[in-house]
């Protein structure tokens, strides 16, 4: 279960970049690949602890899920696997082991309000 | 209100100890030292087998161990007994072992002075799979008596490690083990994934393991000296 020390770097990261560009953020977009090692529920549910008492309060987690790909030596190309349980090109059957896609863990955006303005201190207080 | 904007970012959210652990690297590569990790579940034999290691690699090599451990320093203790130098990094709540762990508990030790660094991951099949320790080779092991479906349950550990070890080779009669069905489980989540066999207790694989530890040092402070 390091889901919530992962949780906590996004919440950092984040907030970094929101800081630097003066914004509020109101959502953070992440890919999250399925050989991450990383668990999307427990992630999703630890992100909203992570974000508490953080700029980042209040803003949600949106998920996309990165398939797994490899390089594939028979079709000389990226395909998908077969199964997370079976390492073979789906298209051929040749098993594949260089995987090109799907250990990321990365923030790819960051959904921010309105008009970019980061909310005032009397504002962050009644929150 | 208008329109939420999207701002584009692409950022690693492990960068931080991505950087830490190819610092490492460089670390071990500058000081000709090959840092093996060893990742398992709980109770898969890491100790006894690590243990055995540095027994007999210490007869002609300079080595020595790093520990992961949730709260006890049985371990350390344990692997004290191999008369190597043993330092146990423990981790409290933490399920894994980071780059930063690592480099935090290496700065006792004089690098130059050391072949090999072994360092023994918490018992976890899951979360240390997202985190490169800037090793030179990670093992998985599988114990016999753990069944021989591991790998499918855990592609991502199998596909985060260099080998496979399977261990308690002694017990695999007793448990009816089936090596084809492990081997072909392994090779069905990592194809091509090379697999050892080892018993710690009898000393059984022992030595073409050790051999083939040796040979991967050698290989690669071969490619290291062409590169520089």
């Amino acid at each position: 279960m390091h889901e919530l020390s992962i949780a906590m770097s996004i919440v950092e990261l984040a907030e970094e970049e929101a800081e630097r560009r003066g914004v509020q953020v109101t959502a953070v977009h992440l890919k999250l690949g399925a050989l991450s090692g990383v668990v999307k529920e427990a992630l999703l549910g630890s992100y909203e602890m992570a974000a508490d008492d953080t700029p980042l309060k209040g803003s949600s987690l949106i998920i996309e899920d990165i398939p797994v790909m490899v390089f594939c030596s028979s079709c000389e190309t990226q395909c998908p696997i077969s199964s997370i349980q079976l390492f073979c090109c789906a298209e051929c059957g040749t098993p594949a082991s260089e995987i090109v896609q799907g250990k990321e863990i990365e923030v790819v955006a960051l959904e921010i309000a309105d008009d970019g303005t980061p909310p005032n201190r009397s504002q962050k207080k009644r929150s | 209100m208008t329109e939420p904007r999207l701002i584009e970012v692409r950022k690693n959210v492990l960068k931080q100890n991505d950087l830490t652990a190819r610092a490492l690297r460089e670390q071990f590569r500058a000081a000709g030292v090959f840092a093996v990790s060893l990742v398992s579940s709980p109770g898969s034999g890491k100790t006894m087998f690590l243990e055995k290691t540095l027994t007999l690699l210490r007869q002609n090599y300079r080595v020595a161990a790093l520990v992961g451990d949730l709260a006890t320093e049985n371990d350390a203790i344990r692997l004290a007994r191999s008369q190597a130098p043993v330092k146990q990094i423990t981790t409290g709540t933490l399920c894994h072992l980071e780059a930063a762990m690592v480099q935090k508990a290496l700065q006792e030790w004089n690098l130059n002075e050391l072949d090999f660094v072994f360092i023994e991951n918490v018992g976890n099949l899951v979360c240390p799979s997202s985190y490169d320790l800037g090793e030179n080779l990670r093992l998985v092991l599988i114990s016999v008596t753990e069944g021989e479906d591991k790998p499918l349950k855990y592609p991502t550990i199998f596909n985060s490690a260099d080998v496979a070890v399977v261990t308690k080779l002694d017990l695999a009669t007793a448990v009816e083990f089936d090596w084809q069905a492990a081997y072909g489980n392994i090779q069905a989540v990592r194809p091509g994934m090379q697999v050892l066999k080892v018993s710690a207790k009898t000393g059984e694989g022992m030595e073409e393991y050790l051999n083939f530890l040796v040979a991967r040092r050698e290989e690669l402070r071969a490619g290291a000296a062409v590169q520089s």
